[in-house]
């Protein structure tokens, strides 16, 4: 008993051939689409990979790259197949090739289903890459006459201002390193020596921000310095004040901007896989409708196609015991070896 | 003699109006193009319209937004005659009408240059409404409590940090306004009373810029405060210093990315006036080809084609004796108005 089993005459097989056709194109679009996506992910993760240690996984946008290319070929192939399906001349040196590829198809959409796990599940290795490499930003804020890390200064404040975001959790994170370099610092002067063997690590540290960290839409004009104190400042309550630096954390606004990206792309990957199977599904209904053919001199007949030639369970069945004939094979092999062997 | 005569027999006929009609939908595309530069550079000014007094002319991008729509339309039925003129009985209905639209695309092709012009013209107008809507964008910087005013801090904020300037010629032109809110001045300290009595205007003015003035690429943190003051700052000297703040000024840096934005236009506006000028010479070649078919009957003959029927010199002076004719005709019909007039 077949598995889904619908009757075709020749005009709804053209019909079939031709929607299919018109599918196959749009996935081609759609991995296209997959492609540049990638291509997107990955330039956005070079930008600010000073962000992330320089040890950020590429894994997930070079994934995409090569799905994103193999949907393409795939998909074209399969246009061209059913294009191809309404002269029988032509799709008789096809015919051959419609099972492997199948197949092919199948562990295609295995691999798109992987992506998009890992799509989901890489966003874990994200955040604590990020967290890593904001808190060595910070630390090396101050190094802009270390070769190597002369950029960090101008890279965190232009992501502060772009992310509207100051510090890794908060801007408290500012209190903590020292981030004016040595060489702009008196040490001659009598604040500067308090300030620092007030720590026992010798650190310039101080309650302020780097001007980044300042949010215009503040009525008044930005408060840098001296932000715990509020005798420093007219009018000026550091418990209250919401809208003078930015408040939320850079490790959270940098996390939702790549999750979000990483989120779009996995649900695009599953559309495309259910893109996919409606392709799988149409061109087995096409290859059984004209292998099937009562007539097969007269185009006009009537023909059945189906999903499966057997019913799922049957199917299955069948192929596990193929899989222990395979199986059994190896062993006589191995049992027949070991006997010439033994001889 | 007519101008540029070409002999055409059938097959060079066919070819002639494909290819008349592949550059029809090329300049439909062109139109939309042009609709879309004038649609972004409407929404670019009005983006930025706080800054430039809300007083922006927004006649260049209209006028492109227009000359976008009239394109697309124009070409669409060029289009359209050409694809029919294969088909003499299509043709017919449509060979009355092309006289008059052909030489609605030689008027609407002049328009088009003139856009062209403006395009490179209105630089001018621009540069004195960004003088003064900056000049006072910086006055109102501290208005955030005036209602229509509360967001200019922040625009200016945001553009200072956008366009990598600070001011509007440099950034001393903060030095000469108060740009700090009263509201946040505590007027019993001697510092502030001090300034304050220090001009006419009894402005609190101090030698430094808003925050978004600062540079990120500078290796030191920030320098906003006393900014011509050399010993307040450790190792700073105010006439050497360069990474410190951005130096450009505002009016120059909008001024060069408008001015850009609208040579582009007007660049890609003169692109589309060259082909227009090209798709009205293909039309009335095919006009001229298929009207002077040597046997009507077989669509097989040989005809000619050209741009003008007789030279330029003759048609100028046809032209003009045309008009004369329209004149004298209303003067007839004046005079003969008046000679009943007294009759009766």
């Amino acid at each position: 008993m077949p598995f889904m089993p619908v009757k075709f005459n020749l005009q709804k097989r053209v019909k079939l051939a031709q929607g299919l056709w018109m599918l196959y194109w749009l996935s081609v679009i759609v991995g296209i689409l997959i492609f540049s996506l990638g291509i997107f992910f990955k330039i956005e993760l070079r930008k600010r990979s000073e962000m992330m240690d320089n040890n950020e996984s590429h894994l997930v946008p070079n994934l995409l790259i090569l799905v994103g290319v193999l949907a393409c070929g795939v998909n074209a192939f399969g246009g061209k197949v059913c294009h191809d399906s309404l002269d029988p001349i032509k799709f008789a040196k096809w015919k051959p090739m419609l099972k492997p590829y199948l197949l092919l198809c199948c562990g295609f959409n295995v691999l798109l289903l992987l992506t998009a796990l890992l799509c989901f599940l890489m966003q874990f290795a994200m955040y604590l890459t990020l967290a890593e490499g904001l808190k060595n930003g910070i630390k090396f804020y101050k190094d802009t006459d270390t070769p190597g890390r002369c950029f960090m200064k101008r890279t965190l404040d232009m992501t502060q201002i772009e992310f509207r975001c100051c510090g890794n959790n908060n801007f408290r994170d500012w209190f903590e390193v020292q981030w004016i370099s040595n060489r702009y610092l008196d040490m001659s002067n009598d604040e500067v020596k308090d300030r620092v063997l007030s720590n026992v690590e010798g650190k310039y540290l101080m309650d302020s921000v780097p001007f980044s960290c300042c949010n215009p839409g503040s009525p008044r004009p930005c408060l840098q310095h001296h932000l715990t104190n509020n005798s420093a400042h007219y009018d000026y309550d550091h418990r209250t004040e919401e809208l003078n630096i930015w408040t939320r954390g850079c490790r959270e606004a940098l996390f939702s901007y790549y999750s979000s990206m990483m989120n779009s792309i996995g649900a695009l990957v599953i559309a495309t896989i259910f893109l996919e199977s409606v392709d799988m599904a149409g061109l087995k209904y096409l290859s059984t409708a004209l292998e099937m053919m009562s007539d097969p001199e007269n185009p006009e007949c009537e023909s059945e196609g189906w999903l499966l030639e057997k019913g799922v369970k049957e199917t299955f069945t069948e192929l596990l015991a193929k899989l222990k004939m395979l199986g059994k094979t190896n062993q006589v092999e191995e049992g027949g070896e070991a006997a010439t062997a033994a001889t | 003699m007519a101008l540029m005569l070409v002999k055409f027999d059938l097959k060079k006929r066919v070819k002639l109006a494909q290819t008349v009609w592949f550059m029809y939908w090329f300049a439909v595309m062109a139109g939309v193009l042009v609709f879309s530069m004038g649609l972004f550079f409407k929404i670019e000014l009005r983006k930025r319209s706080e800054l430039m007094d809300n007083n922006e002319s927004h006649f260049l991008p209209n006028l492109l937004i227009f000359m976008g729509l009239v394109t697309c339309g124009i070409n669409a039925f060029g289009g359209k005659v050409c694809y029919d003129s294969l088909d003499p009985t299509k043709f017919a209905k449509w060979k009355p009408m092309l006289k008059t639209f052909l030489v609605f695309c030689v008027g609407f092709n002049a328009l088009l240059i003139v856009t062209a012009l403006l395009c490179f013209l209105m630089r001018i107008p621009l540069q004195f409404t960004l003088a003064e809507g900056l000049r006072n964008g910086m006055r109102y910087y501290k208005d955030t409590d005036t209602p229509g005013r509360c967001y200019m801090k922040r625009t200016l904020d945001l553009m200072q940090m956008e366009f990598r300037c600070c001011g509007n010629d440099n950034y001393r032109d903060w030095f000469e306004i108060q740009w700090v809110s009263n509201r946040y001045l505590d007027f019993s300290a001697k510092e502030v009373k001090d300034r304050i009595g220090s001009n006419v205007d009894g402005q609190y003015l101090m030698d430094g810029v808003p925050f978004s003035c600062c540079n990120p690429s500078s290796p030191r943190p920030c320098i906003q405060y006393q900014m011509t003051n050399n010993t307040a700052h450790y190792s700073y000297d105010h006439y050497t210093e360069e990474l410190n703040v951005w130096k450009r000024g505002c009016r120059d840096a909008l001024l060069s990315y408008y001015g850009g934005m609208m040579n582009t236009i007007g660049a890609l506006v003169v692109l589309v006036t060259m082909l227009e000028v090209a798709v009205t010479i293909g039309l009335q070649y095919v006009n001229s080809s298929l009207s002077t078919l040597a046997n009507p009957e077989d669509p097989e003959s040989e005809s000619e084609g050209w741009i003008l029927e007789k030279t330029v010199k003759e048609t100028f002076t046809d032209i003009m004796a045309k008009m004369k004719a329209m004149g004298k005709g209303s003067k007839v019909e004046e005079g003969g108005e008046a000679a009943v007039a007294t009759e009766s």
